[in-house]
């Protein structure tokens, strides 16, 4: 009997967890595209800086990491290819994989790990320091103020940065291609290209912005709800990394499971 | 305006609380607050660490939600009210935080100038003097282009002051405005709250636990303990009160702050339920 109530608990947790997640989207998704034509200016500004944090610091560690996982795939798919003689495929796999599937969550991850976490700590403090309740008592939302601006800045980002990702990919495996299965770069370009229908980008884009607003969402959330004292913004950071990876994988599940039927039929 | 046309104003009930409960999930925080805060005066709600005055600031600016009762800010119900009945109400108030809670990424003067921004269409150059103005009145001239981290504890509380001052609100709200300061400059806010005072007439409603500020900034002061008001009262009243629980307060009487383990056990389970919520 306490077994079935416990999983009645956690589930309604859950359900409430995700429905407070979409309670905050969906308000900051009017501050975004709703309010500014009811005499509600965006923070155009603040949402330019927080891209230029989200999107163009995060190239350099982004494009060095989607390189290593583009030939570590051609590595990879090499090893079961050269079997079948076909090693000339690797630049199909590659290509593939990465536009599909890598591309769009290897770059969730890395945003994961370096602006959801910082949403969460920079929410959490503000919420420690009484900031938020000092924007809520001179009647300005901290929706608008401070999360509306983020998730902009995200829904823009995060597929220019999975677009990046994916030519990173292909890149790290025209390496091995070169280096190992008789490929020009110009070829092996060439081959990813023909390789590639315009619905594997776009499916791959669409999964990135819906990540980049489940990313958002959660670190916001997470910082919002952080509770007294500072070491309460550890625990909402670590808490907004780990659910942010999880719920970014549940999406990428249903994302594929739907793409699957719909391009299938 | 002539004498009498002023006094019929100053006894105006600015805010009126009609048996006001507040609860954080199952402990009941304050139970049934009743009192008027009248247009012009400078009321202290005075009371130790728990007793609820820092929840009772919190509701009154519409932080926390009261269970049951009603709270009436210039003749509306704010536990009735809709949001944006609230933000119009807020507009008129202005509050300063016991660290200050001045934006660590903007300047001092942005965050003077934010409610400015925000809720009003004036030209920056407007703006300008605007904030450099209030900036003077809490005698910070000259520190807008200063980061709240490069000011000093005293500093950003005025700049905190300045900030709640930005909208010219009806009501000020204080809380803690000495806490965390060496005395000479606790001295000095208390100075800063006088002069408001004195030159704006404005309501004031300081939360502290600071005897001396009190008694030179306060017209009445309240004493709540444990969620109730103990005694409420103009200063002098109160200086002169023989009510042993308002003298042992205000003579400092020590006493065990629990009386037994079980007790505080309990109050430490209660207080894991709470989660989330600010101090008392």
């Amino acid at each position: 009997m306490q077994v079935v109530s416990q999983i009645g608990e956690s589930v309604t947790n859950s359900l409430a967890y995700v429905g407070s997640l979409a309670s905050l989207g969906g308000r900051a998704a009017y501050y975004t595209f709703v309010a500014p034509f009811q005499g509600k200016p965006l923070r155009l500004q603040r949402a330019v800086s927080q891209a230029m944090d989200v999107g163009v610091r995060a190239l350099p560690i982004l494009s060095l990491i989607t390189f290593f996982i583009g030939l570590i795939l051609a590595l990879q798919s090499a090893y079961e290819l050269r079997k079948f003689g076909a090693l000339n495929l690797v630049a199909t796999a590659v290509a593939v994989s990465m536009t599909r599937e890598l591309g769009p969550l290897i770059t969730a991850i890395v945003v994961i790990g370096r602006s959801g976490s910082a949403f969460a700590a920079e929410i959490g403090t503000m919420k420690v320091t009484e900031e938020i309740d000092a924007l809520e008592t001179m009647a300005i939302s901290p929706i608008h103020f401070l999360v509306t601006p983020k998730f902009l800045a995200m829904i823009v980002m995060l597929p220019c940065l999975t677009i990046w990702a994916n030519s990173m990919g292909i890149l790290g495996g025209a390496l091995f291609g070169v280096a190992q299965a008789d490929f020009t770069w110009a070829r092996y370009i060439q081959a990813s290209i023909d390789a590639l229908f315009l619905r594997d980008i776009t499916t791959g884009l669409i999964k990135s912005v819906m990540f980049g607003i489940t990313i958002t969402a959660v670190g916001c959330l997470e910082g919002l709800s952080t509770g007294a004292g500072a070491e309460q913004v550890g625990r909402s950071t670590t808490r907004a990394v780990v659910m942010s990876i999880f719920l970014v994988v549940v999406v990428d599940l249903v994302f594929t499971v739907l793409f699957f039927f719909v391009s299938g039929s | 305006m002539n004498e009498e046309r002023m006094d019929a104003l100053d006894s105006e009930a600015m805010i009126s609380l009609r048996d006001l409960r507040v609860s954080y999930g199952e402990r009941e925080i304050l139970h049934g607050i009743n009192f008027d805060v009248m247009r012009g005066e400078t009321l202290v709600i005075l009371g130790g660490s728990g007793s609820g005055k820092s929840t009772l600031l919190r509701t009154l600016v519409g932080l926390e939600r009261p269970s049951s009762g009603q709270i009436w800010i210039k003749g509306k119900d704010i536990a009735a009210i809709s949001h944006a009945e609230m933000d119009e109400i807020r507009r008129k108030i202005g509050m300063s935080f016991q660290g200050g809670a001045l934006f660590g990424s903007m300047t001092v003067g942005e965050n003077v100038a934010l409610p400015l921004r925000e809720h009003t269409k004036l030209e920056d150059s407007t703006i300008e003097i605007m904030l450099r103005l209030k900036l003077e009145q809490v005698g910070l001239a000259g520190f807008e282009y200063y980061m709240p981290s490069q000011l000093s504890g005293g500093m950003k509380k005025r700049a905190a002051v300045a900030r709640a001052l930005a909208m010219d609100p009806e009501i000020l709200f204080f809380d803690e405005p000495s806490a965390g300061l060496d005395p000479i400059i606790a001295a000095g806010i208390d100075q800063l709250i006088l002069e408001l005072k004195r030159a704006f007439r404005m309501t004031i409603i300081v939360v502290t636990h600071e005897l001396a500020s009190a008694f030179l900034i306060a017209d009445r002061m309240v004493l709540i303990d444990k969620g109730n008001i103990v005694a409420i009262g103009p200063t002098e009243e109160m200086r002169a009160s023989i009510q042993p629980r308002v003298r042992q307060f205000l003579d400092r009487v020590a006493e065990p702050e629990v009386a037994r383990e079980l007790d505080y056990l309990q109050m430490l389970t209660e207080e894991r339920g709470r989660r989330g919520t600010g101090a008392t």
